[in-house]
């Protein structure tokens, strides 16, 4: 049982009123107030098209929004569903909204929709983010449907990215979660997940709720939890992710952020990982489709221009961090004309292996370790960048299939220096 | 008056036999303590060499490059810095003890002083190696910082960072241990602001034009290098 003693008591109330459901949804919002209607209205269509026999309820935890953000939650609703349906709802659909004190990460609305599911013992449960402009109905769906009817635990979101969007989940944290965890899953830190009642209870208990995870990094850290506890996990592929953009961390901090959870986590279950290796595919849902999207500006010169400005400055730092073989290769493929540049899968595998082993070892500061990690990655995104300038889609899927496979192999390098003392 | 003077020499001889004979002793107690102190202090230094060699001393000192200043400055590692420096320690004490069995008053006074001393002093090494260690993290900082923005001189940036810091402890170390107090604070102060002025006239006159392209690219107005609009997650 969850500990609720940080849920108010006003809200405490209204989920008894509400009392058991099969299905929550969890919006947390935070000024979205151009958004949440949209967001609200295609939530609230899912759930009649696709669960309308289902007792539902949305949850929507606000973190004192002054935009009037809770203004237009009150408000949203759909007046006419016959414009929208060839049936109307069976059930009364509940809206349960509380505020909280919003802290610097925000993971305290996720740890409110998580109790309130497990209160309501939910069967199913959906959280779904405030500032989505490309949200539909068949979200609800593709959340809900494979924990609801395949008794899955676990949804993780597919999105249709650009080719080059999203390289630091495809480069480091799918590949390296598929390699340590043994569960390939392409989009680890989705912000979209479908979660069972079960699950929700597993993730509240107390002793697993994390404390230093940051915000941007708690789909990673329900991935991996949900993988060790031993829950099934599947994916489900949703469309395109359009959302508001808003003042967003820069590449160091997200780096520092999200691998450093990430690094965090095997430290959390390394009593797990070293014994699984078979990278299992987690089953996919959803009818996946292609559609244009905008074109996305690079500017590859100055990344490798960083990447050996970073080997150049930073190399008694990267000494301490990597092999002297590891250093060796990364200083010589320095030494390449931008054409010539390659930043391999292997060397690249190697890299953030060590990287994460100096980690656990905490060789130097630990933000100083992440930060040194940046004009690294800056190559290798560099160099996938000039590989794959042409590539379509399907033959992206290959290359980033033998980037998995050789942080597969690499493993046992991982295992090693994990446990070596330099 | 033949006598007397035979007197006065036998007298003189006897007190002065008197004065070796009271001081011989004193003489092989300090000498006997000398020894003992020596053997002790060898003791200790081997066991404390082989103590160290086996919790891998060394290593904790990596973080913070304090084995690379003491390479670079043609001494021994930390493991056996600190064994030798403990042999001296205990083996300087042992004299310091040995000289007070003499008795003589002057010097007791004196070696009474350098105990009074020792205390500021390691507060001071302490110091100095806060300083070092603090130098050496911010210096890092700096330069990781300088090298993911894109600074033209980020290697500049951290030694400066260092430096100042450093300059800051050994000042702060010598200050504590009481050395050269007046004459410390007023060079400190006289470097220090001479830097600053330096530094102003340098960027502000003689490098305007830098001034001027670094405010540009800080606060652009029509941005010369394209962003990347790729989103890691």
């Amino acid at each position: 049982m969850a500990d609720e003693n940080f849920l108010s008591d006003e809200f405490v109330r209204q989920l008894i009123a509400v009392g058991e459901v099969d299905i929550v949804v969890g919006v947390p919002t935070f000024n979205n107030r151009e958004t949440i209607g949209r967001v609200l209205n295609a939530l609230q269509v899912g759930l009649v098209k696709y669960f309308p026999r289902q007792r539902s309820v949305l949850i929507n935890p606000d973190g004192g929004s002054t935009d009037g953000t809770t203004e237009v939650v009150k408000n949203a609703s759909i007046q006419d569903f016959q414009t929208l349906l060839t049936s109307s709802p069976l059930r009364t659909m509940h809206r349960i909204s509380t505020s909280y004190v919003r802290e610097q990460d925000g993971k305290t609305a996720l740890r409110i929709i998580l109790a309130a599911a497990d209160l309501l013992r939910a069967k199913a449960c959906a959280l779904v983010s405030p500032d989505l402009e490309s949200i539909t109905p068949e979200w609800v769906e593709g959340l809900v449907r494979p924990v609801y009817k395949e008794k899955f635990d676990l949804v993780t979101p597919i999105y249709h990215r650009h080719k080059f969007d999203g390289l630091l989940v495809k480069n480091v944290l799918s590949p390296m979660i598929c390699a340590v965890y043994g569960r390939n899953i392409r989009e680890p830190v989705g912000a979209e997940f479908g979660f069972s009642g079960q699950l929700a209870c597993h993730y509240v208990a107390p002793g697993v709720w994390p404390k230093d995870f940051g915000e941007s990094s708690m789909g990673l850290w329900m991935t991996t939890a949900a993988i060790v506890g031993g829950f099934r996990v599947c994916q489900s592929f949703l469309g395109p992710r359009i959302h508001v953009a808003k003042s967003s961390e820069d590449l160091v901090q997200t780096i520092q952020h999200v691998v450093g959870d990430l690094f965090r986590c095997l430290e959390a279950h390394e009593s797990f990982w070293p014994a699984h290796s078979d990278g299992q595919p987690a089953p996919v849902f959803g009818f996946e489709y292609s559609v244009a999207l905008e074109p996305i500006r690079i500017n590859r010169q100055r990344m490798l221009q960083m990447f050996r400005v970073g080997v150049n400055e930073l190399g008694s730092i990267l000494e301490s961090i990597v092999t002297p073989a590891t250093l060796q290769q990364i200083r010589s493929i320095g030494q390449l004309s931008d054409r010539e540049f390659r930043f391999t899968d292997d060397l690249w595998a190697k890299t953030v292996y060590e990287f994460a082993s100096s980690y656990h070892r905490s060789v130097i500061n630990r933000d100083h370790l992440l930060q040194a990690l940046v004009p690294l990655y800056r190559g290798r995104i560099g160099s996938f960048v000039l590989e794959n300038y042409r590539a379509d889609a399907e033959q992206i899927e290959k290359k980033l299939e033998a980037l998995g496979a050789q942080y597969q192999s690499l493993k046992p390098h991982l295992i090693e220096t994990w446990t070596t003392k330099k | 008056m033949g006598e007397y003077i035979v007197g006065t020499v036998r007298h003189t001889l006897l007190e002065f036999l008197h004065i070796l004979v009271g001081f011989l002793p004193r003489m092989l107690a300090m000498l006997i303590i000398i020894a003992v102190g020596w053997v002790i202090a060898l003791l200790l230094k081997f066991v404390l060499r082989r103590a160290l060699a086996l919790v891998k001393f060394n290593q904790l000192f990596q973080t913070t490059n304090l084995s690379t200043v003491l390479t670079k400055a043609s001494l021994p590692p930390p493991d056996e810095l600190l064994s030798r420096l403990t042999f001296w320690g205990i083996g300087i004490a042992f004299i310091f003890l040995g000289a007070t069995a003499l008795g003589v008053v002057a010097l007791q006074e004196l070696i009474a002083k350098f105990f009074l001393f020792l205390p500021q002093f390691f507060v001071g090494l302490i110091v100095f190696f806060l300083g070092l260690v603090v130098a050496n993290f911010f210096g890092r900082a700096t330069l990781l910082a300088a090298v993911n923005a894109n600074h033209p001189s980020p290697r500049l940036l951290s030694n400066i960072v260092q430096f100042l810091i450093l300059i800051m402890a050994v000042t702060m170390a010598l200050d504590q241990m009481g050395v050269g107090y007046h004459v410390v604070l007023i060079a400190f102060s006289i470097s220090f602001g001479a830097i600053m002025v330096g530094l102003a006239i340098a960027f502000g006159l003689g490098g305007r034009e830098v001034a001027r392209r670094i405010l540009e690219r800080r606060f652009p107005e029509d941005k010369k290098e394209e962003e990347d609009e790729i989103s890691p997650l």
